[in-house]
């Protein structure tokens, strides 16, 4: 064990878990929106709507996610129309693309999360609304929405923490994430397990800070 | 627990066999056919000199990033992907002799502002001297502020890093094959490899890439490619990795006197890279 690598290598990977936190968030973000959308459109009473919601979240968790990163990455960069289109200031950035394929992908698990967590809401609830005279639109905002999002909660947790994991596919698009800025350092020191064992220890601390943050939300939502 | 291990050990030790690794990536050093199978310059020569030596070899896969860890590891006994002899990596394992050598150079897609780059033809980092300096300068003022693609922990990203060239925005691969294709989707300016890994590309995928400004050799370019093989300890495995070593160099000696790695090299490269 060499502990001057561990020492040494300890600052690089720290500063590399901005850029892998700055993709979290990101996609997180991207991903809720994207997720409640499609929720959404999943309740709709048009069939089209529905399977169109449906087949969205069935490309994107039925594919592993370094497919669509690559197909998002090295495939569409193929297409010679589109990269004479304005859409390729945004596609020839590895960042970006990496962005949209987590945001699409997180979305999609997101949806399910959601639209599962919408259909547990009993029905007395919304009867319990209606018979005080609320709008639809107020007993959605004010009773379906804050329910579903307390329901969804642990499993939005498990949600975050899978794709905190999944920023580490990043590293396949040359961006220098913590698992990149790794595998850059044992290139040159030829020794996986100092580095690999902190760039573990700094994913495992994420986790820690996620799981405490739902907990958190979890007890404020408590009703 | 000393039973499991002393299987695993005796596993690897069955002295006729040996394992070369190989990354079958990097064509024409190593790559693979359509059907799956490995192929390439290395994969020919390790056959030769497994004849030679009169042993049993088998040619396994393995990623670039993990290959010196995978030896070092007793996954096998050999690495032959086109490996430069560096000091850098002598410090970890240990090197047969040169068996071919060729430079390194830039290439970008046809139509690039760098392509009429006027710099002289070759610099050989090793010689220094006022010529090498004045050379890297003027790579230095064409490379200035650009995206310059080349594949993780290789000799062409050490020198990119060295600083010889001053501030580029340096993007690293995994495998060669994606560096071919960021630089033909524009996403690099240019790119940095052995110079056959672009031509066999452009040739193979019809593509406009083509070479420009010096080729590089000398320096953090090291000394030719040879065999990976562990630096020998006092064990059993030990022992038989210093014979490894003493055979592979005879062999080699061996297969340039007959002209086979000429012969091999003209085959693969198009020109004789032997050394």
């Amino acid at each position: 064990m060499d502990i001057d690598l561990i020492i040494n290598s300890f600052p690089k990977l720290l500063t590399a878990s901005l850029i892998t936190l700055k993709l979290l968030l990101v996609s997180l973000i991207i991903g809720v929106f994207l997720g409640l959308f499609f929720a959404i459109l999943r309740m709709s009473k048009n069939i089209f709507v529905k399977q169109f919601a449906y087949g969205y979240s069935y490309i994107f968790r039925g594919t592993p996610l370094l497919v669509q990163i690559f197909i998002i990455y090295f495939g569409l960069a193929q297409l010679e129309w589109l990269k004479k289109s304005v859409l390729w200031v945004i596609l020839k950035d590895p960042y970006w693309c990496a962005i949209i394929a987590f945001s699409l992908n997180s979305g999609a698990y997101t949806s399910e999360i959601l639209r599962s967590a919408f259909q547990t809401i009993h029905t007395s609830m919304i009867e319990a609304g209606k018979s005080l005279g609320i709008s639809n639109k107020i007993i959605f905002y004010k009773i379906q929405i804050p329910i579903a999002i307390r329901q969804s909660l642990p499993a939005y947790g498990n949600e975050m923490i899978l794709m905190m994991k999944g920023t580490s596919l990043a590293s396949t698009v040359t961006l220098m994430d913590i698992t990149g800025v790794a595998q850059k350092i044992i290139s040159t020191t030829f020794k996986p397990i100092e580095v690999f064992i902190i760039a573990g220890s700094i994913y495992l601390f994420m986790t820690f800070c996620i799981n405490k943050f739902i907990k958190l939300l979890e007890k404020k939502y408590n009703f | 627990m000393t039973v499991l291990a002393s299987l695993l050990i005796a596993g690897n030790i069955n002295a006729d066999q040996i394992k070369i690794g190989t990354e079958g990536a990097y064509p024409p050093w190593n790559s693979k056919d359509a059907a799956g199978n490995l192929i390439g310059f290395e994969v020919d020569l390790a056959n030769e000199l497994c004849a030679i030596m009169k042993r049993e070899c088998t040619i396994v896969e393995q990623d670039w990033d993990g290959m010196i860890p995978a030896l070092v590891g007793r996954k096998f006994d050999a690495i032959m992907a086109g490996m430069s002899i560096t000091d850098e990596r002598k410090q970890t394992i240990t090197f047969s002799q040169g068996y071919a050598d060729e430079v390194a150079s830039f290439a970008v897609v046809k139509g690039s502002s760098l392509e009429g780059m006027d710099t002289p033809e070759g610099i050989n980092l090793s010689l220094g001297g006022s010529a090498v300096t004045k050379s890297l300068k003027t790579l230095t003022k064409a490379l200035e502020g650009k995206t310059v693609c080349t594949q993780t922990g290789t000799i062409h990203q050490n020198f990119l890093d060295s600083g010889d060239v001053g501030k580029i925005n340096l993007q690293t691969y995994k495998t060669q094959d994606e560096v071919n294709l960021d630089l033909t989707a524009g996403r690099c300016d240019v790119a940095l490899a052995a110079a056959v890994a672009f031509t066999d590309y452009a040739a193979k995928s019809g593509t406009s890439v083509v070479l420009v400004g010096p080729t590089l050799s000398g320096g953090a370019f090291g000394n030719g490619v040879g065999v990976g093989i562990r630096q020998a300890g006092d064990d059993e495995v030990g022992k038989r990795d210093a014979q490894l070593l003493k055979d592979f160099n005879k062999a080699i000696d061996k297969a340039r006197k007959q002209g086979i790695i000429r012969e091999l090299a003209i085959k693969h490269f198009g020109f004789d890279a032997s050394m």
